[in-house]
Order: structure tokens, then C-alpha cells, then sequence
């Protein structure tokens, strides 16, 4: 039985990232449907209330300009939401015994894990997407940079959402993570607004954020447009997500509040 | 042949606590073993470590050669643990569970007889279909041992398998675990129905205080600590005094001897005839596990207060 062991050890992940997916395509009404809605009615109410008071990007309208935001939005919290919502459910259930009795490394654990939420988040924006380019004018002009800022944002929320489930040992305490930490971080990086458009100091305080990288690279591939350079932008996503990913693993392999 | 578990000088403690204080103990292959001992004695802990769930503070323990620790996949491949708590994912169906599970450990459709042998065999095979949400305390409890046995591990662990099951479904599911055992499978076995290791398993090791205080088989453990056990109802007298050392109680004129053979009954009835008792009713019994346990647990802690 340890002979094949090649594809035995491409069995076992696959497995797992197999079961995730499929964890949320069950009850794809609650984590697909309804973030695509949510985001419709934020671009309904916001390009409504603002189209004709906010100037973003010159030949832009606003409308436009926020479709980008909201897809990369909700690309971020639905793959934070994918890989921390199961895992402080398999904790909280106690099932996550049976992927911990297994002889799945820590690695294989954090790659299954980390392409179910990138999957869910790219699923999510995809849907906003098709949704919203039958009534706002929005092409893609960079695709690979679409892709890449989606791909590198998802995986680096599906890693913080791992870390997260990993450390929370209840529901309120992940319900703390969301609210105070991705809430704030996305909704003041400059998906409603240009950066440009804010008073010095919180300019130099959005450029903090790392949301604001993801997001403007992301509406890049859209417009050719951003409020700093792409490739900075897509370093420092990627050098985000390989810190994360390298404190997740060590996490992992430790057994830190899985393994006692 | 490698023994299917060997433990070494496993200790484990909690902040203070000591939870394991230095456990050996060695379980040969094709073994039904029975570990036994009352809440807190480290029994769900000591497997907890061999599971990989919990890591030992000192010492080490090896699955048919491959360390628990160094070498974690070899032996996890080679281990089945049935979880003491009703756990489920509530997500899938029965059949969907069993085969996640078998793919963990790198097992794909090849697999499927055989889960659908343990389906049959668990009395499952009507509720393949079903949510695990939506079964019964019982079926779950089957439906976490078929998950256990999903890869076909050669060493199968059930941790208090039976705790809340009624007879009709324990009678099921050990005459399944005792097939697998005679095909092969090495069992172990964490109960508190004594007399289920008594006529299951051909070893028993009792813990207490995260000890092992007996080890042997389940047989002599059996003559060792209990032999036989004659009642005899004699009303108020006074027994004559080459009998009282087999007297292990007195109760209402009840006698109880504790015989280590079948001669010494004649020893204790033709004394009781030479001193003109009568005797008025007769039991001779087996001793049982409980005896054992109760005997040890009693006398260990005597000795330790």
C-alpha cells in the first residue's frame, strides 16, 4: 500500500481540496449567490447616489470604475470567508479529526485548503462579473493582470483566512476577525474612491493598507489606470502572500491549537 | 514480524499534570487487545498520542516499525482510530464520507468493494444515501467506525466504541470487528463494559492514574486476581478457623470465599459439616474482569494513600 506512493500523495490533497469545494458548492445559494447579490446592490445604491458627484479617472465613470472594486472585494472576503469559516466549523464540530488521523503533511493540508478558497473566491468575482457587464460598460484590458492580482489576492485572503481559523477556537472570536480586521481593510482600500481623491494623510495611510494594492492592481487590468504601479503592486501582494503562506505552514507544521 | 504497536517510556503531562507517567507496552499483530481503566486514567490520551493528535511529552511509540512522530505518515497509513466523540460533517452522506476518507490516505475507486463491505458489514449499507446530519445517534456512531475502517488499516483502534449503543447494534459491530481480527487485523479496544474485553479480547492491560497496573491475558488475569467465588448462606456463626483466610466477604450471614481450585469447595464444605453448620444456600461463580479491575483499582489505591 506505500508502493504508488507517487500518486497516492497527489490522491490524498486532492481529496481534501475535492471535499472543500464541494463543502461549498452544496450550499452555493449562501456562498456564491448571495455575495454576487450583495455586491449588485452595492454597485445599484453607490453608482446611483455618487455616478454624477465623484471624478475618478479621467473617461471614466464612476459606475465603471467601481465594478473592478466590488469584484476584487468580494474575491477577497469569500476566499477568507471559504478557508476560515470551515475550518473553525471542523474544529468547532470536532471532525476535523478525521483529516487530522491521516498522513496528510502539513503542506498538502495548506494547498487543499488554500485552492478551495481561491476557487470560491474566483467563482464569486467571476459571478459579478458576468452579472454586471450586461448593464455597465467595463472591458478588460490586461488580462493576465486581472487574473494575477485575483489568483495572488484570493490566495493571500485564503491563507489569513487558514491563520484564522487555525487560532479561533469559537465563533465570536472569527466573527472579531471579520469585522474588525477585513471589514475595515477592504472598505477603506479604495474600492469606492481613488486614493487620489483623499487629503495627503490618508493617502500615505491607504498606501498601508495592503487591500489597496490588490484592489488598484486588480481595476489596472481594467482600466490601464491605477494610483500606483501595477508591478509594485503585484510585489507587494506576492511578498504579502509568501509571508503568510511561510507563518501558516510553520503553524501547520507545528500543530500550533490542532495538535496538542 | 514488527509487534503492531510498541510504546516506549510514554509520558505526557498538562501544565502539572501528569497524565501518562511512562507507559510500556507492547501489542503483538493480529492481537484483540483491550486497554481498560476508570475516567482519567490516560487511556483516551495514551491514544491520542499513538493517533498523532496529541504529542508525548517523552518516550515514543511505533506502528508496525514507523514512528508515530519521525515517520507520521507510514504509520497513520497503518492506523484506523474510531474517535470517542460523536463527531460528523454534517455536509455530506454516508457513502461520500467513506470515500473523502479512503482518498485522504490515497485510496480511490479500487476502494469502493471494500467500503461497500464495511457498509454492508456495519449494517450501513441502507443508509449510504443519507445525510450524516439526518442519522440517528446509533447510525452515526457505526457510520464513525466505518470511517475508521475506510483505508483498511492493518491496526484498528476503538476508543470506547460502545458507549451509548444499544445491544442489538454492539452485538452487530463486534461480530464485524471480530471477522476483520480473524482475517488478521490487530484490534484495540478502550472500553468500560468489562465483560465485553472479557469475552472479546485475549489481553487485557488496566490503567490507573496514567499507569498500567495489569498486563497479562485475559485469562490469567482472570486466575491470578479472582479465581472462583463460593457463596454460601449460613446465618450467624462462628466459621471455623481453617477456613477464614479464603473469607473474602461476610454480609446478613452471607459467606463469600474466594477459591484459587475446585478441591478447596470440599476444604470449606467438610469443615463446615466437622463444626456442625448447616449450610443453607449455594452459589459457586466465575470470577469476572470486574472483579479483577475492582480488586486492582481498590488495592493500588490502598497503596498509594
Amino acid at each position: 500500500m506505500i508502493n504508488n506512493s507517487y500518486l497516492n500523495s497527489f490522491r490524498g490533497p486532492w481529496t481534501l481540496l475535492k471535499k472543500e469545494l464541494l463543502r461549498f458548492w452544496r450550499v452555493a445559494f449562501q456562498t456564491v449567490a448571495a455575495p454576487v447579490i450583495t455586491a449588485l446592490l452595492y454597485l445599484l445604491i453607490f453608482s446611483h447616489a455618487l455616478e454624477s458627484h465623484v471624478h475618478v479617472y479621467d473617461g471614466v465613470p464612476y459606475t465603471s470604475f467601481l465594478v473592478p472594486g466590488l469584484i476584487m472585494m468580494s474575491v477577497l472576503q469569500n476566499a477568507f470567508a471559504n478557508s476560515s469559516s470551515s475550518l473553525i466549523q471542523s474544529k468547532v464540530m470536532g471532525n476535523l479529526v478525521f483529516v487530522l488521523l491521516t498522513p496528510l503533511t502539513h503542506f498538502q493540508f495548506f494547498i487543499a485548503f488554500l485552492f478551495a478558497a481561491i476557487i470560491r473566491g474566483l467563482v464569486v468575482g467571476l459571478g459579478i462579473y458576468l452579472v454586471a457587464m450586461w448593464f455597465v460598460d467595463i472591458h478588460v484590458t490586461n488580462f493576465w493582470m486581472v487574473f494575477a492580482f485575483a489568483l495572488l489576492g484570493s490566495a493571500l485572503l485564503g491563507t489569513f483566512g487558514i491563520i484564522a481559523g487555525i487560532w479561533a477556537d469559537r465563533f465570536d472570536q472569527m466573527a472579531a476577525f471579520q469585522n474588525f480586521i477585513i471589514m475595515p481593510l477592504s472598505f477603506l482600500s479604495g474600492v469606492f474612491y481613488s486614493i487620489h481623491s483623499l487629503p495627503p494623510f490618508w493617502q500615505k495611510l491607504s498606501q498601508l493598507n495592503p487591500f489597496f494594492y490588490m484592489i488598484d492592481g486588480f481595476r489596472y487590468g481594467f482600466f490601464g489606470k491605477g494610483d500606483v504601479s501595477p508591478l509594485m503592486s503585484l510585489s507587494i501582494v506576492g511578498a504579502s502572500f509568501l509571508v503568510l503562506a511561510m507563518i501558516t505552514l510553520k503553524m501547520l507544521k507545528s500543530g500550533y491549537k490542532l495538535r496538542a | 514480524m514488527k509487534p503492531a504497536i510498541q510504546i516506549n517510556g510514554i509520558h505526557k503531562n498538562f501544565g502539572g499534570l501528569q497524565a501518562l507517567k511512562g507507559i510500556d507496552l507492547t501489542i503483538a499483530q493480529g492481537e484483540f487487545f483491550a486497554l481498560l481503566g476508570p475516567n482519567g486514567a490516560g487511556k483516551s490520551t495514551l491514544i491520542s498520542i499513538l493517533a498523532g493528535l496529541i504529542k508525548p511529552s517523552a518516550g515514543n511509540i511505533s506502528v508496525m516499525g514507523f514512528d508515530v512522530v519521525n515517520q507520521y505518515q507510514q504509520a497513520r497509513q497503518l492506523l484506523g482510530v474510531v474517535p470517542q466523540e460523536l463527531v460528523f460533517d454534517p455536509f455530506f452522506n454516508v457513502r461520500e464520507m467513506l470515500r473523502f476518507q479512503a482518498g485522504y490516505f490515497g485510496r480511490g475507486p479500487e476502494n469502493d468493494a471494500w467500503v461497500d463491505e464495511i457498509l454492508e458489514g456495519l449494517g450501513l449499507a441502507d443508509k449510504a444515501h443519507v445525510n450524516m446530519r439526518k442519522l440517528s445517534g446509533g447510525m452515526k456512531r457505526r457510520a464513525l467506525i466505518a470511517q475508521a475502517l475506510a483505508h483498511k488499516p492493518p491496526v484498528i483502534v476503538l476508543d470506547e466504541p460502545t458507549a451509548g449503543v444499544d445491544v442489538e447494534l454492539r452485538q452487530l459491530m463486534w461480530e464485524f470487528i471480530k471477522k476483520l481480527n480473524n482475517q488478521g487485523h490487530t484490534i484495540i479496544l478502550t472500553t468500560h463494559y468489562l465483560e465485553e474485553a472479557e469475552t472479546l479480547c485475549s489481553r487485557v492491560g488496566m490503567m490507573k492514574q496514567g499507569e498500567i497496573v495489569a498486563l497479562d491475558s485475559t485469562a490469567n488475569l482472570l486466575n491470578k486476581f479472582a479465581g472462583k467465588q463460593l457463596r454460601l448462606t449460613l446465618g450467624n456463626v462462628n466459621l471455623p478457623a481453617n477456613i477464614q483466610v479464603l473469607l473474602r466477604n461476610q454480609e446478613n450471614g452471607i459467606y463469600t470465599f474466594a477459591l484459587n481450585d475446585m478441591t478447596q469447595i470440599e476444604l470449606v464444605l467438610s469443615s463446615l459439616r466437622a463444626a456442625e453448620i448447616r449450610v443453607m444456600d449455594m452459589q459457586l461463580s466465575e470470577a469476572d474482569l470486574e472483579d479483577v479491575f475492582m480488586s486492582l483499582v481498590g488495592m493500588s489505591s490502598v497503596s498509594k494513600s
